[in-house]
């Protein structure tokens, strides 16, 4: 979807801020919403596409203005309600008021190194060839679907070089809607500056991202 | 409308304000935070021990010190060194570092001709096993919007400059790969042991944000 989330090349944020000596945390509730974040992902109910398009779902105004674990949570919300754990009168009151859908695992603190440790890996078996080779040039495709993707709206139609085949993987825009994994196989995928901002470019920049086969087509 | 609107408001007296637009709910997250885990806890949904658990690990076990555990011993040992160019996932879990936003590592190398520079436009997508949590301004709409189009003015910020015949290659993370920069080996380091050069590997020296500290700068 072409949402608030979908940043690059936009303009008028200001200069980069470091902040020097930054702690991990800014507040004790970001420590929470990083946890109650990865514990209810533990659920197995929603898979990290499906998260993400939560947030993206987030109104421009509410995410331009969210600080980054805000998002998380406001995201965390709408899922909890989407898969049944919670009703959003519960969500807004905080009260318990009755059963809710039952996650496949409950993470308690001794599994939590593991889990961390293991990750959720997406790499998947694909049973066809790579369409596409090192030293290919391609055209990423047009397309503004209302629906998730990971081809950001400046790298749509425009021409590259496939510089890496990196393997098959879970195809988000599918799996983040429950119509499947569907692995493709994934490219890493880099334009020259000019082809993507053209006039004013700057001549030493290049820029890559990765894409999933069905991004990509022939030049 | 207008005597519906005040009846709406004097019935939620006394309560925390759950009928109210729903960005009322955020305005203050350590209540909204702290009301949602204890939704979740009640509900028998999550360990809040849990919590504990996860943020002691992003808090003391993993963080950028992995991160320079792994170009430290790239600038060592040139057969690690092509190990993590050939296959970095397995190079970086042999010393220890897996899981979690790591699980698909790459590493890019910076040389005399290029330097590198990590960005993920599209969300917060950044190699937590080995360089913890990010900070706040790589998942803020500055960077993420301005890293792509202008990146000499972004590392200008950083108080970096390059020459300006140094190609800058940008990397944006749209799929599951996570990238770690392997900055250059900074002159004067002869003869330094693999924990003397870490000291030398800041964070940001490994998102493509900074260099690596000469001995002097470090000292």
């Amino acid at each position: 979807m072409n949402g608030p989330h979908d940043l690059g090349g936009q303009m008028g944020f200001g200069p980069v801020a470091p902040e020097k000596d930054e702690p991990i945390f800014h507040a004790e509730w970001e420590k929470r919403a990083l946890g109650l974040t990865l514990c209810c992902g533990a659920f197995g109910a929603w898979s990290i596409d499906e998260s993400r398009h939560a947030r993206e779902n987030i109104p421009p105004a509410d995410y331009l203005s969210a600080s980054y674990y805000e998002i998380w949570i406001r995201a965390l919300d709408t899922l909890l309600e989407r898969h049944g754990f919670a009703t959003r009168e519960e969500l807004f009151s905080g009260r318990d008021i009755g059963q809710g859908a039952v996650p496949k695992r409950i993470l308690k603190a001794d599994m939590v190194p593991g889990v961390l440790a293991r990750g959720g890996p997406c790499d998947r078996p694909v049973h066809r060839e790579p369409r596409f080779s090192v030293g290919d040039r391609v055209r990423t495709r047009n397309f503004n679907p209302e629906t998730h993707t990971r081809l950001p709206r400046y790298a749509r139609a425009r021409a590259g070089v496939i510089e890496a085949v990196q393997g098959s993987y879970v195809f988000p825009d599918d799996n983040a809607h429950g119509r499947g994994e569907n692995p493709e196989w994934v490219y890493t995928v880099v334009f020259d500056a000019d082809e993507i901002w053209g006039e004013g470019a700057d001549p030493s920049l290049t820029v890559s991202i990765d894409a999933w086969e069905s991004y990509l087509d022939e030049v | 409308m207008h005597n519906n609107h005040r009846d709406h408001h004097s019935h939620s007296d006394g309560h925390d304000g759950h009928d109210h637009h729903h960005d009322n709910h955020y305005s203050d997250m350590q209540a909204r935070v702290r009301a949602l885990e204890t939704l979740l806890t009640q509900k028998g949904l999550i360990d809040p021990a849990a919590i504990d658990a996860i943020v002691e690990t992003y808090e003391t076990k993993v963080g950028p010190r992995n991160g320079a555990h792994v170009v430290a011993k790239a600038w060592s040992e040139p057969a690690f060194a092509e190990w993590l160019k050939a296959d970095a996932t397995a190079a970086i879990a042999r010393l220890g570092y897996t899981g979690r936003q790591g699980e698909h590592m790459r590493a890019v190398f910076n040389t005399p001709d290029t330097h590198n520079m990590v960005v993920c436009t599209l969300c917060s997508c950044y190699p937590w096993a080995v360089l913890g949590l990010p900070p706040v301004w790589y998942k803020a709409p500055a960077y993420r919007s301005r890293a792509v189009i202008n990146p000499r003015a972004v590392l200008e910020e950083f108080g970096v400059t390059l020459n300006a015949d140094k190609k800058i290659r940008v990397w944006d993370s749209t799929a599951e790969l996570r990238y770690l920069v392997i900055p250059e080996r900074p002159a004067g380091t002869e003869g330094m042991d693999e924990a003397a050069l870490a000291a030398l590997v800041t964070r940001d020296s490994m998102i493509g944000t900074g260099l690596a500290l000469s001995p002097e700068t470090a000292r």
